[in-house]
Order: structure tokens, then sequence, then C-alpha cells
């Protein structure tokens, strides 16, 4: 794995270029390390504090460990009024665990989302980014199994 | 009946969108020579007299915009397209990147070339990394083939904030902050991205502009609705026959695009509502259907057209529900910069919770609509100030939905 002070050094330059730095660390890590905004504050010449507001107030962007496979089901209205809930039902059943926690064995963190613009094949999840359209509980595990 | 007209779309399905050789083959970049040709002030006056508006939902005539741009000194000034695509219900923009990044990339150019910037930035929302790619080889070529001249483009991502689709919570973000809006003015135009003068535009505005040069303003401002000229791509999501996105001229009817393109109501059923702009739209009642769905028409019925997502809601469907899950998206994307915004989505979605849940008293609802109405006054952006909409306008045409969950 790329270290995180590596890929820092890339965006240095780059004017408003830590968000994305902190892009480029989740894209390795799947998270940013707690330690990789402090060394994001140095390299970007800010405080720690600012650095980490910036890295927090972005829904996509998270700090702190979590899965490797980050499943993400969308929430918006449309996604809802298609069987959302059925979905999120048979992805926690299928995982033992509940939204917005992390399998034990680290592969797989749930999350919630709003609308990620595929909204023809609702109810859509992502997985790691990748969309999957017209999701039903049925179809969960055949989904998976892909990634296990 | 409506018929499809693609302006915007008029490539789709028939270029390898990853060729540029395949976009110059069908005229591409000739709209950019030809800008070249005319002169800054005419090309920005052609735009102005197209009558093309903002497709990104605030519907500003754009070669005014460029004007103000054009019409302040500056060492520096910037082009940048919105390509957060925020809005629920909303993939337009991701269709035209996805299938003709060169138009977007024409557009800014010549958008570029007017204003007089050598630099342009796309923001693209984090959820799209694969558009991403798209957009960073139709650039690669560009640059390569040299079609683009000294004008640069630079795309840079958002990352799951709703509000950043905000012109100036965008700037914020391409400087690398929180994404939290402006005070305006001054508008983006006069000091925009690191102060200097910034066009802000959303991709399906400049994915007009190439076919508005080539083929002129009159013929442009000929088509559709004479106050909102072109055509408008939809998207249509929820209880629809056809779940797709249609491109229409802006003088069609809601009643044409949900019943005729869209096929009606799925499995039989009846219509109770249409969402049309996204979450933060009017809902609308099957008597306005007959309505045109140009920008000023939609506003008359205090409705929007927005991004031109259409959420088609059968007789089945729980409105008051629905509007708990939208207040509750409200609550999660307010930014939290301006109070009327932080503290009234918090309090709007407990109150509809608790109508939802069945705990309510009819003065709750009496004191979510004044909430709505204090919001929609004072709060700093768009976000805080729409935010109200769908709950004010179910309590106006469907309030009895809301006296039936009472406690
Ligand atoms: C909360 C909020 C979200 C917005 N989201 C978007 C968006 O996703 N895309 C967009 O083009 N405009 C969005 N806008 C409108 C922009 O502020 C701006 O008006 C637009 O980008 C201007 O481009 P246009 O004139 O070409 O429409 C949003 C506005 C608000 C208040
Ligand atoms: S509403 Fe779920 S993907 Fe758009």
């Amino acid at each position: 794995m790329a270290d995180y002070n590596e890929i820092i050094s890339a965006f240095k330059n780059k004017p408003g270029g830590i968000i994305e730095a902190f892009h480029a660390i989740q894209k390795e890590y799947s998270y940013i390390p707690e330690e990789a905004v402090v060394a994001a504050a140095d390299a970007f010449d800010m405080s720690k504090a600012r650095a980490y507001g910036v890295a927090t107030f972005y829904s996509y962007l998270k700090v702190g460990k979590r899965g490797k496979n980050v499943i993400r089901i969308c929430e918006s209205a449309p996604c809802h009024v298609a069987g959302a809930d059925k979905v999120v039902a048979a992805l926690e059943k299928e995982l033992g665990i509940k939204m917005g926690e992390t399998t034990g064995d680290g592969k797989f963190t749930l999350e919630f989302t709003e609308c990620v613009g595929q909204c023809q094949a609702t109810p859509v999840i992502t997985i790691n980014s990748v969309p999957y359209g017209d999701v039903t509980a049925e179809k969960v595990g055949e989904i998976l199994a892909a990634y296990k | 009946m409506a018929q499809e007209m693609r302006i915007v779309l008029r490539n789709y399905g028939k270029i390898d969108p990853l060729k540029i050789e395949d976009y110059i083959g069908v005229g591409g970049y000739q709209s950019l020579a030809k800008a070249k040709g005319m002169g800054q002030s005419a090309v920005i006056d052609e735009v102005r007299k197209s009558n093309l508006r903002g497709r990104g939902g605030a519907g500003f005539n754009a070669g005014m915009k460029w004007g103000f741009s054009y019409n302040t000194p500056a060492d520096q000034k910037y082009v940048v397209c919105n390509a957060d695509e925020g809005e629920p219900g909303t993939y337009k923009d991701r269709i035209i990147m996805q299938n003709d990044p060169h138009t977007l990339l024409e557009g800014m150019a010549i958008c570029g070339y007017a204003i007089g910037a050598t630099k342009g930035f796309i923001y693209c929302r984090g959820e799209y990394p694969y558009v991403v790619d798209v957009l960073n080889t139709a650039i690669d070529q560009a640059k390569a083939s040299g079609v683009l001249g000294d004008f640069d483009i630079e795309v840079r991502m958002g990352a799951g904030a709703y509000v950043c689709g905000e012109e100036t919570a965008l700037i914020e973000s391409i400087e690398g902050h929180r994404g939290e809006p402006r005070f305006k003015p001054p508008f983006p135009g006069v000091a925009g991205l690191w102060g200097k003068p910034t066009v802000v535009n959303n991709v399906e505005t400049f994915a007009n502009v190439p076919v508005i040069l080539e083929k002129g303003a009159e013929w442009f401002s000929s088509i559709g609705a004479a106050k909102y000229p072109g055509t408008k791509v939809f998207t249509l999501t929820g209880d629809v026959v056809n779940k797709t996105f249609f491109e229409l001229p802006t003088d069609v009817t809601i009643r044409d695009v949900v019943f005729g393109m869209g096929g009606g109501v799925k499995d039989g059923k009846k219509l109770k509502a249409v969402q049309i702009g996204g979450t933060s739209g009017g809902f609308i009642p099957e008597s306005l259907l007959d309505t045109q769905v140009d920008f000023d028409s939609m506003s008359a019925i205090g409705a929007t057209l927005g991004s031109g997502a259409v959420f088609v809601m059968d007789e089945d469907t729980d409105l008051v529900d629905v509007i708990d899950r939208i207040t509750k998206f409200f609550e999660h994307e307010s930014c939290g910069k301006c109070a009327p915004c932080r503290e009234g989505t918090k309090r709007m979605h407990e109150i509809v919770s608790k109508v939802n849940k069945g705990l309510a008293t009819a003065d709750d609802i009496a004191l979510s609509e004044r909430l709505g109405k204090v919001m929609t006054r004072a709060c700093l952006c768009g976000l805080g100030q729409a935010a109200p909409a769908p709950l004010l306008t179910t309590l106006s045409h469907f309030r009895p939905e809301f006296n039936a969950k009472l406690g």
C-alpha cells in the first residue's frame, strides 16, 4: 500500500489540493487514517483543526478505520419508495451487522448515502463506488459473492 | 404528443465518447474555431440573444453572466463547470458527460475565450469516479490534439456534500475548504474562485453552447418556450412506466412528460403527485399537470423546473413518509453556517417525523408551516430557502394526508 505521505506530497503544490489528496488516500486505504489528516495539515500549511474540519465536512470521506469494501445504500426519496429498506434488511442479515457497522473480519462496512445518480435503476447500492441497480433482497447474496 | 428533440444529447449513441476523432468527425470543435473568429463580445452577444438560461436550477441568462466576467478586469479569470449533480433523482449531467464529454469541454473553452479565461475547472461529484475517468481521457486527448489552444481544464472531485452544488460553496470546495456558501454579493462573476472573476455554469448549459454558436441565436431562441428556450433533459423516477431520461423542448407540459414520454403510472395505478426539480422541488397534484415545464410557468404554480428530475408517486404513496425522508435529507445536508437552516432543518424533520409516527397535533403542523415560511426568507443560501418547499407544497395540495395521521 502506498504511504499516505507520498500521496500527500503528490498533491502538495496543487492550490486547494487537500481534498484531492484525501480522495487519493481513501482510494488506497478505503478510509483516511487520523495521522494522514495531521500530515495533510502540515503539507498544506494549515492548522490540524482546519484540516480535520475539511475532512469531516464531506460525507464521502471517512476519517478513521472502516472495512475494506464499503457498501453504501441510497436512501434518497426515489430509492426509498422503491424499497431501499428491504435491501438494507437483506444486507444486514447477509453480513450479520447493522447499518454503520463493520464485519469482524474487516471486510465489509455498511453505510447509508444520499442519491448516487443512478436513479434509472432504483433501489441502488454502491460497493467501493461501483453502482449496482435494481437491487432486490434476492440479488444481495450474488452481488456480495464477488467481494468475499 | 411530445417528441424528443436532442440538442445537448445530439451525439448520444452516435459517437464513441472516448475518441476525440469521432467528435471532430461530427463537426466538433468547429464552434470554438468559429467563436475565435467572431471576437469576444460578439460571442457573448450571441449567447445572450439565444436566451440560453442556466440549466442548473436558477435559470439565469448565460450570456449576461458571461458579460459580468468579461467586463471585470483581472489578471486571471476562471470558467467553472458545476457537475456536482447532487439533487436526488437527477443523473442528466452524468449522461451528457459519459456520452459526449467533448461537447462540455468545447462549451467551456468557448466561454473561456469569450470572457478571457485560460483556466477551467470541472467540479464533478465524488460519487462519479467513473465519469471523472471519462473526463480526464477527453481532456488528455483535447490537449494532445491542440484543439483547446491555451485553455486548460482540470477536474476536481466533490466529496458527498449536496450544498457544494451551490456555486459559492463549490468555489470554497475547489479552494480546499469546507463547502460553506459565501455571502452574495459579490457574485462569482465578479469575485469568485480565489477572488477572481469566475463563470459558474451547469454541464447542460455548457453543452448547449457549441450548438448555439453553430446554428445561431435565432435558431435556438425559436425552440420551446419563448422565455426559456431550447430543450431540457428530464430524468424520470418513481412509479412511472419508462424510468429513463428524455430531452424535450421546454414548451411541453408536465402531463406530456409523465404520461406521454413517461408512459404514465406503473401497474395501471392512478397518479397521486409529481415532484419536479429534485428533492427541493414542490409537489404537484394531478390538477396542475397541464402546466408547461419551462422555468417561469413552473414558478407560477409554486413549483420549480430545477434539475429536471421528475419523481412520480402513485395513489398508494404515503406522502407524509416521503416528506419525512426528504426533511431528513435536508437536516443531513445543511452545512450549519446559518442558524435558520441549521436549526430549522433539524426541527422540521423532528416535527414531520412526529406526524409520520402518529404523535403530532394540529399545532405541530401549524408550527412547521410557520417555520417553513421563516426559513424560506431567512436562510443564507438556496439550500435552506428551498428546503421547506416539499413540505409547504404538500400541505397546500395534500393536507388531508397530514390530518389523517394526527394523534
Ligand atoms: C443547495 C444547492 C444545490 C445546487 N446544486 C446544483 C447542482 O448540483 N448542479 C448545478 O449545476 N447547480 C446547482 N445549484 C445551482 C448553482 O448554485 C448555480 O446556480 C448553477 O451552477 C449556475 O449554473 P447555470 O446558470 O448554468 O444553471 C445548486 C444550488 C443550491 C442552492
Ligand atoms: S435516488 Fe437513489 S440513486 Fe438516485
